[in-house]
């Protein structure tokens, strides 16, 4: 049988897909330790025991400067701030996405202004956002969405283009209004789409997250690890990178999961990672 | 099966030389504390009190004491201050410019034995708290103060609050980027600003702001080191000699009015990215020590202590000096005169005037 036909059982997927983890955190401990022989309190790679000391105390034992548990306050602050300026991307996606890959008129208009605007790194015009929106939660929801909502918009518009010509000539043979063939035959096909956009763009969501956070904050994930980064304390950093991963992780699967669940005809061919 | 099995190896030899490469890179950086050697390298970043460090390198004067003992000295510029100070505490660098305060936190607090080789100056008003539309410091009450958190511009808040009966708790500090500070300042929402130079003449050139605090207030306590692995010094006394020789060369040159003096002072205005004019202007709010006696004098002063205690506490009342330490005598402190402030047994920042008494005395 040739490599490529090759069908894995369930365990080895789990064994191959946990060695890398693997390697890392071997190579990490043994890194740490050689270091640590130079120098027991070396801040660079800490050991693995006092990363989980951190992450203990950063969750469980309350600060003594604010007394709030760090992990979860900093957490629910970063969800939010994601979770708002997501949600703004995602309705300006769709809005934007279909009325540009439905009307020409929409479209000449705005689809090369959208593909030069998408094409600006946020970060470069941050004084800009900071003097309209000033320095508060609303320049850090903004950088989010002048980050993914131009990407995402392209991305519903192409899946708008998508449509089948044939499904639209049908539609209107049968008497169809624009406004019908939006509700019934768009919204409908572009939807599944919008979850895949809205899971790329929350890559480049987490990154503006992270960097608007660093800038002036009060709280934060980003604004932690920058704020310990001065004195390289890479024990509460590390975990901290992990946490992300994690949430970020499980985000995505969650709106795979949705997607799978509630636009089952979407996924029937093909695998998705 | 034949070929899955030369798969197999193929991937199994890339993992490893993967892992082996990645393993050398996070480890490699220790052999900066090998014992005899003969290359050495110290960075620095952006200020006024450092930029002589880029010119050393430029104008030669670096290698010809370099030479003189028989060693190199790579001197590099690192464009983020903190990122400079992390590479030095992870071995990367044998020497980096610091302030005292980041000096005890980042490398001492990490366990890094360090020395302060050269003490260069002290900022005596280059760092400064700004408020908007208002004029005096007990203003700032209630307000949110922008600034760089941890940094000395927190102790400068820190020291200036105890002197108006004020606490942290009076305020709230927002932690922002040096780097977006001058567009921050420029919103509605930021109403105080701490920060140094040259942003502090930057924001204060705005109508509305006031400078109603500022470093030359409690001179000397923002001290400006080039700050050396003490073990690195120990082995190789001659990379101390290089640079302290170096350095007091530049010292001379720079501090006159001569052709060689203003030519200097004009590329180093040109690398920080201002004017002779502007240049000038910073190195008034710095207290530059021109000649060794003067640095030798300030390092062996009674005030030095007294200093570093102050310094000890604030980073231990932040949480800085370490998760696990006890006190803010955690980390012991060893000054000129052999004394030591805090534990004994942990002395991990060293005041030492050896080499630049060697300078004062001629003896390079």
């Amino acid at each position: 049988m040739r490599l490529i036909n090759k069908k894995l059982k369930w365990h080895d997927r789990v064994i191959l897909g946990a060695l890398p983890f693997i390697a890392l955190v071997m190579t990490y401990a043994t890194a740490s330790y050689l270091r640590r022989i130079d120098n027991p309190a070396d801040k660079l790679l800490p050991s693995l025991e006092a990363i989980g000391n951190a992450f203990w105390r950063m969750a469980f034992v309350p600060s003594p400067r604010t007394g709030d548990y760090l992990l979860w306050s900093d957490t629910l602050d970063s969800l939010w701030r994601l979770g708002t300026g997501m949600t703004i991307s995602t309705l300006l996606a769709l809005l934007f996405g279909i009325a540009i890959g439905f009307i020409p008129h929409i479209r000449s208009t705005l689809a090369p202004f959208i593909a030069s605007i998408s094409l600006i790194p946020p970060i470069t015009i941050l004084p800009i956002l900071f003097i309209i929106f000033g320095l508060g939660e609303m320049s850090k929801v903004m950088l989010i969405v002048a980050g993914t909502a131009p990407i995402m918009i392209r991305s519903v518009t192409q899946a708008v283009l998508d449509i089948p010509r044939e499904i639209i000539i049908k539609a209107e043979t049968l008497g169809a209004s624009v406004w019908q063939m939006i509700t019934r035959i768009v919204i409908p096909t572009t939807l599944p789409q919008l979850i895949t956009a809205l899971r790329l763009g929350l890559v480049p969501a987490w990154i503006f997250l992270i960097s608007a956070e660093a800038i002036a904050s009060t709280s934060g994930l980003g604004y932690r690890i920058f704020l310990v980064r001065r004195y390289l304390a890479m024990d509460v950093i590390l975990p901290y990178v992990l946490w992300i991963t994690l949430l970020a992780f499980i985000i995505d699967r969650l709106l795979l999961y949705i997607s799978k669940r509630i636009f089952r005809w979407h996924h029937l061919s093909g695998e998705s990672l | 099966m034949r070929p899955m099995k030369n798969h197999f190896i193929k991937f199994l030899c890339l993992a490893v030389i993967f892992t082996a490469a990645t393993f050398s890179s996070l480890t490699g950086t220790t052999s900066a504390l090998a014992a005899k050697k003969k290359d050495f390298k110290v960075c620095w970043s952006i200020y006024v009190g450092w930029m002589p460090w880029g010119y050393l390198k430029d104008s030669g004067i670096m290698k010809k004491w370099a030479d003189k003992y028989d060693i190199s000295v790579d001197i590099v510029q690192i464009n983020d201050y903190v990122e400079s100070i992390n590479q030095y505490t992870a071995g990367a660098y044998d020497g980096c410019s610091m302030t005292n305060m980041d000096a005890l936190s980042i490398p001492a607090g990490g366990g890094v034995d360090t020395t302060a080789l050269i003490v260069g100056d002290y900022s005596n008003g280059n760092d400064g708290i700004i408020l908007k539309d208002k004029k005096s410091l007990a203003d700032i009450k209630g307000q949110k103060v922008n600034l760089v958190e941890l940094s000395v511009s927190h102790y400068l808040l820190a020291r200036a609050l105890d002197t108006v009966k004020l606490s942290e708790k009076d305020i709230t500090v927002v932690n922002t980027s040096d780097a977006d500070m001058i567009a921050a300042y420029a919103t509605k929402d930021v109403t105080c600003v701490v920060t140094w130079n040259p942003l502090l003449s930057e924001i204060e050139a705005n109508k509305n702001a006031t400078k109603v605090f500022d470093s030359s207030q409690i001179s000397g306590e923002i001290i400006d080191v080039m700050m050396v692995n003490t073990k690195t010094l120990k082995d190789n006394p001659n990379f101390g000699k290089a640079l302290v020789g170096a350095w007091y060369e530049l010292m001379k040159i720079m501090s006159g009015d001569t052709k060689e003096g203003i030519a200097a002072r004009t590329a180093m205005a040109k690398a920080s990215g201002t004017d002779l004019k502007g240049y000038d202007a910073q190195l008034g709010t710095t207290k530059m020590f021109y000649t060794p006696e003067e640095g030798v004098a300030f390092i062996t002063s009674k005030e030095l202590a007294k200093t570093m205690e102050l310094v000890a506490k604030f980073l231990f009342e932040k949480g800085i000096l370490g998760e696990n330490a006890p006190s803010a005598e955690y980390v012991g402190i060893q000054f000129a005169d052999g004394s030591v402030y805090g534990d004994s047994k942990n002395v991990k920042l060293r005041f030492d005037p050896t080499f630049m008494k060697m300078a004062a005395d001629g003896k390079l």
